[in-house]
């Protein structure tokens, strides 16, 4: 093929320089980063490591972090499945204007986004008095942190799906529905199997997105130790008390999560690369 | 979307857009995408606009550009675009390798460029810190030649290097594979040198999405927190971005305060929307 393109090929050294600069500029970026966790929760070896993960802290934060991407994920799965389902099946007006909305949480601050349920449910807020009189806490609590997660992931799925639908039409479920086919029974049969890796796509993102979330949980959640410390806020507070091994231990952990999204990620796209790189976030 | 057209105008005798779709559930899932939205994102966001209305415009003014937050917005756009600017020669170059270069551990390197997307910015946060700090692997290096990396506006560059850069590489990319090399070939031909083929016909060609990279990454930088506070030093009027305005007023149980800061951070994320919408439809007429 090579021999073909000739004239639209580049020169050696412009390859190689282009090659070189690249590498030097995203291991610098990328990898250096990477490598330094974990070389700084292994600086004093591996036990003091293990002992920081399997802290009681820690452990609780873990918990809280797998509970709070339990709640987001399918919450999520079920808005972006509807509004997918909405849009991409049927015409109505304001369409682009309702994208442009679900799109809305990847344009503000994470700390806004925390901000915003703190002054509606916030002691000060909307609703903070009738809130403290039936004794229900979300501030500072956990309700909280899965709401202000919810947001920050919000657009994750839907931006993936509405797409994808799009692109595959209606013509295979007008057909299953003129053949009698219920509406569940052709979004089973007919739409889940054809959207099914790029939903998976969504769920890998909107997951990592969840269990990582810093700005918006640091503003509801108050850091208590043990009840509503999140994994990344855990990692906040370690380090500004100075336990660097421990910070770097817990960090490591999520970056653990970090690579083996980016490796379920990697093998979707090869085994289905339809899916790929839609919705650049 | 020719089926749908086909059947649209077939002649029911009914305005196009009211057409009802033989595929139910409408009513359904346009009511639970509309009560959620309004529940999680309009709602809660309409309680900034109007907690900043409880300031009068003047004290309003006084708290959304005090000397301070004028100085935290200057160094969190500066430092965004900076980064963006970066981001953009970068993602360009990356891009252009992924796309159109083989090489040893091409298929690692793609994987890497979305590590800022699975990374969670504290953990990002803290390792730029510590590799940048004077005594870090990199700032050590920086040191003796009279750099300070970390813990001034360098730093938040830096932190914010790292996030956007993934919003170019990933928006010029498919961009770039779907350009046909046929136009180069014929530049080729027609005398272009490899040089001018490029600048004049490859980087055009690529202009409305680098720009659409571009906006993305710098909306992705001004609103950025957990990568950038454990780096920037945080120092009032020299290092302190505009979301660490925001946290400080709330620990200080000032919301309306919080509150005016956000409005200002909401108008320039939404103007940057619009932006990014208005060159995503403009180079839509292109294609």
């Amino acid at each position: 093929m090579a021999a073909h393109r000739r004239s639209t090929d580049d020169p050696v050294w412009a390859k190689v320089l282009i090659i070189g600069l690249v590498l030097l500029f995203l291991g610098l970026v990328l990898v250096l980063p990477l490598a330094a966790v974990f070389a700084e929760a292994l600086r004093k070896g591996l036990q003091p490591a293990l002992e920081a993960i399997s802290n009681p802290d820690a452990l609780a934060a873990v918990k809280l972090t797998l509970l709070t991407a339990a709640i987001t994920v399918p919450f999520n799965v079920v808005f972006g499945l509807c509004a997918a389902w909405a849009v991409a099946k049927h015409d109505f007006p304001g369409k682009s204007l309702l994208i442009t909305l679900i799109d809305l949480p990847f344009s503000v601050s994470p700390v806004v986004a925390g901000l915003i349920y703190v002054l509606v449910f916030g002691l000060q807020g909307w609703f903070g008095e009738r809130l403290i009189d039936h004794d229900i806490k979300i501030i500072f609590a956990v309700p909280g942190i899965v709401l202000a997660t919810i947001f920050v992931t919000f657009p994750f799925i839907a931006r993936e799906l509405i797409p994808l639908m799009q692109e595959q039409g209606v013509s295979e479920e007008e057909a299953a529905v003129s053949m009698g086919a219920s509406g569940l029974y052709t979004f089973w049969r007919v739409t889940a199997p054809n959207v099914r890796w790029g939903l998976l796509y969504g769920v890998l993102l909107c997951n990592a997105r969840a269990m990582g979330e810093f700005g918006a949980v640091s503003v509801v959640s108050g850091h208590i130790r043990g009840l509503t410390n999140t994994m990344p806020l855990h990692v906040e507070i370690l380090y500004n008390e100075y336990d660097f091994v421990g910070a770097f231990a817990v960090a490591a952990l999520l970056c653990l999560l970090a690579i083996v999204t980016l490796v379920l990620k990697t093998a979707l796209e090869v085994a289905q690369p339809a899916v790929r790189g839609r919705s650049g976030h | 979307m020719t089926a749908e057209t086909a059947i649209a105008i077939r002649p029911t005798g009914r305005p196009l857009f009211r057409r009802r779709s033989a595929i139910p559930g409408f009513t359904l899932t346009l009511g639970v995408t509309l009560t959620v939205l309004s529940l999680i994102v309009l709602i809660p966001l309409s309680a900034v606009a109007l907690k900043a209305a409880q300031l009068s415009p003047s004290e309003f003014l006084a708290v959304a550009f005090s000397q301070r937050a004028m100085a935290a917005y200057r160094l969190t756009f500066g430092a965004a675009f900076v980064a963006a600017v970066i981001n953009g020669v970068f993602g360009v170059l990356t891009a252009w390798a992924l796309v159109r270069y083989e090489f040893p551990g091409k298929a690692l390197v793609n994987a890497l460029v979305d590590l800022p997307f699975a990374l969670p910015t504290a953990v990002a946060g803290i390792a730029l810190a510590t590799l940048y700090a004077p005594n870090g692997w990199v700032g050590s290096l920086l040191t003796p030649l009279g750099i300070k990396a970390a813990y001034n506006p360098i730093g938040v560059t830096i932190a914010l290097v790292f996030i956007g850069l993934p919003f170019v590489v990933r928006t010029i990319e498919p961009v770039l594979r779907d350009l046909s090399d046929d136009v180069e070939e014929a530049a080729a031909s027609l005398g272009a040198g490899r040089l001018s083929t490029i600048f004049r016909i490859v980087l055009p060609a690529l202009g409305p999405s680098w720009l659409t990279g571009f906006a993305l990454a710098f909306a992705r930088g001004i609103g950025e927190y957990g990568s950038v506070i454990f780096i920037a030093g945080n120092m009032p009027f020299k290092s302190e971005i505009a979301p660490l305005l925001i946290i400080i007023q709330l620990e200080q149980f000032e919301y309306a305060h919080a509150a005016a800061i956000a409005v200002v951070m909401l108008a320039v994320s939404f103007l940057m929307l619009l932006i990014i919408n208005a060159v995503q439809a403009w180079a839509r007429r292109f294609s």
